[in-house]
């Protein structure tokens, strides 16, 4: 349909005046589309992180001991292996503990006078039910929390979801200004090749005729913006993520998107013409229908 | 010279105009244009003969009253109708309205391209139309670079070059020298002949008297001198013409 719109025959072609792409829907539709797909990016990747997180969290729980019960982690962390659908158990050991806690406390978290709790994670096999897991720590060592390690990211993960859902609105917010920009566009269009459309009309012309000749010009600023959008995307989100691959290098999280999030970012600049069009096609049948 | 079968190609009944809120521009019009027939249509300066040729080119509905034209009730016709309606009505206008960035040919070839014609048979249309009026060497010309007479000869070409059932003209020689006004009126008369009704307003006497066997629609300050009747009741029955 629309590269219908696109390739005109040579006539239809000259009925508009070359204008070449320039004017103001060549830059309005690179500047959203450009917006779009970098925010749909940051959106993907905030998503991509959180399920990262959650994969990693929900079969991993905690056994958690106060610094005064800390003796007792060893019956704790074999009590659990001797639970049902246990995986793994393993003590965090102090020093990992201090080392965390110097991020806040600086040299006094080597202080032999600070009191350090004790901890251990447990990796459950799928199926296996945490509840009696937890129930098989604390009948031996009743000062031992249990606790799924998933609870604890909960503040994160709502945060995360709050950000992906941010970028969402965003995205359509731009899509609605981009469906705005292209209805002042297609009106502007209009009322500039007005004694045109009248001629047309007069010696016959449907409205079809006559919106297809402005549907083309559309059409073409529209994918010249939108592919320049793309390009320049493409290398801003190629530099954000050859940065974030080495810093993440050491992380089982290699890479923020897979090749359906790359699809999804292809798909947008592709869709913001394809909206351009149509909202082009819709707002000039309409302001058409105002004349006789 | 042919002979024509008279039967109504425009039929106005009561029919009166005003734009917004002002007086009515036309007022209480009823005539009957018989297919096949010439018409000139006089008037002073303001009478309301563009406004008349308007409402025959389908470009404004009438505020009151009927118009039936090719045998249809076009007073409250949709609009997605007119199109069809108005590819049947030749247009001369009296500032040409040609497209400026087009070339005469393309000019010329648009009514045909629109009413969705191949291009070998606009070919030979549109260089046939535009050798007619003299200006087969400038079919690549764009408007801006043609004389006014010139601009006026491409206006006509597009007009008849669909052979509409009614031509309609506003003071179709009025830049075009005595000779050029002589041959555009024989080409209309010879698109009368093979059935066009030609419609032409005009303040040129000379023009009227060119062409004897015409009737002559005089407007008088939006409403229709028709001493003798024959505009509202046409002779409907076969009848030889003249042709300048």
């Amino acid at each position: 349909m629309i590269l219908d719109r696109i390739w005109a025959t040579g006539p239809e072609a000259r009925l508009l005046p070359a204008e070449g792409l320039h004017g103001p829907t060549v830059a309005v539709m690179a500047m959203m589309s450009f917006v779009m797909i970098v925010v749909a990016a940051a959106g993907l990747a905030l998503a991509n992180a959180a399920g990262v997180v959650v994969s990693g969290s929900e079969s991993r729980y905690i056994i958690e001991l106060a610094a005064a019960s800390a003796p007792e982690l060893p019956r704790a962390v074999a009590a659990a292996k001797a639970a049902p659908g246990v995986r793994n158990v393993s003590a965090v050991p102090q020093s990992e503990m201090r080392k965390t806690l110097e991020r806040w406390l600086g040299e006094s978290a080597n202080s032999p006078d600070l009191p350090i709790p004790a901890m251990a994670t447990v990796e459950l096999a799928p199926g296996a039910d945490a509840a009696v897991v937890g129930k098989a720590v604390q009948s031996q060592v009743p000062a031992a929390r249990f606790s799924a390690q998933s609870a604890q990211l909960k503040p994160l993960l709502a945060s995360l979801r709050a950000l992906q859902w941010l970028a969402l609105a965003l995205v359509l917010l731009m899509v609605s200004a981009t469906a705005g920009a292209i209805v002042l566009a297609a009106r502007g269009a209009l009322d500039t090749h007005r004694p045109t459309v009248e001629i047309m009309h007069g010696i016959g012309a449907t409205d079809r005729q006559v919106t297809r000749l402005f549907e083309r010009k559309i059409a073409i600023d529209a994918i010249a913006g939108a592919l320049a959008a793309t390009v320049a995307a493409a290398a801003v989100l190629l530099l954000i993520g050859s940065g974030v691959s080495a810093s993440a290098a050491d992380l089982a999280w290699s890479s923020p998107y897979g090749a359906d999030d790359f699809l999804v970012l292809a798909l947008i600049p592709v869709a913001a013409v394809v909206i351009a069009v149509v909202v082009a096609h819709a707002t000039l049948l309409r302001a058409l229908r105002s004349s006789l | 010279m042919g002979r024509v079968q008279l039967s109504a190609i425009v039929q106005f009944e009561s029919v009166g105009l005003r734009y917004g809120t002002g007086a009515e521009v036309l007022r209480d019009l009823d005539f009957t244009l018989s297919r096949g027939s010439f018409y000139f249509l006089t008037g002073a300066s303001g009478a309301g003969k563009t406004s008349l040729l308007k409402l025959l080119y389908l470009a404004q509905k009438p505020t009151r009253g009927r118009i039936r034209m090719f045998e249809q009730d076009l007073s409250d016709a949709e609009r997605e109708s007119l199109p069809h309606f108005r590819r049947r009505i030749g247009v001369v206008f009296q500032d040409f309205r040609l497209i400026r960035h087009l070339s005469a040919y393309d000019n010329v070839a648009l009514p045909l391209r629109i009413a969705g014609r191949v291009e070998k048979e606009i070919n030979s249309a549109v260089r046939e139309m535009l050798d007619w009026v003299g200006l087969g060497d400038r079919s690549g010309a764009r408007p801006a670079t043609l004389s006014g007479g010139e601009q006026q000869r491409v206006a006509i070409a597009r007009a008849v070059v669909t052979q509409p059932d009614l031509l309609v003209a506003d003071e179709p020689t009025g830049n075009v020298d005595a000779e050029m006004a002589k041959r555009l009126l024989h080409l209309f008369g010879a698109l009368n002949d093979l059935g066009t009704t030609v419609v032409v307003a005009t303040h040129d006497l000379g023009l009227i008297a060119s062409n004897p066997g015409a009737e002559i629609m005089r407007l008088d300050s939006g409403a229709l001198v028709d001493p003798t009747g024959l505009l509202r009741n046409p002779p409907r029955m076969d009848r030889r013409k003249t042709r300048p």
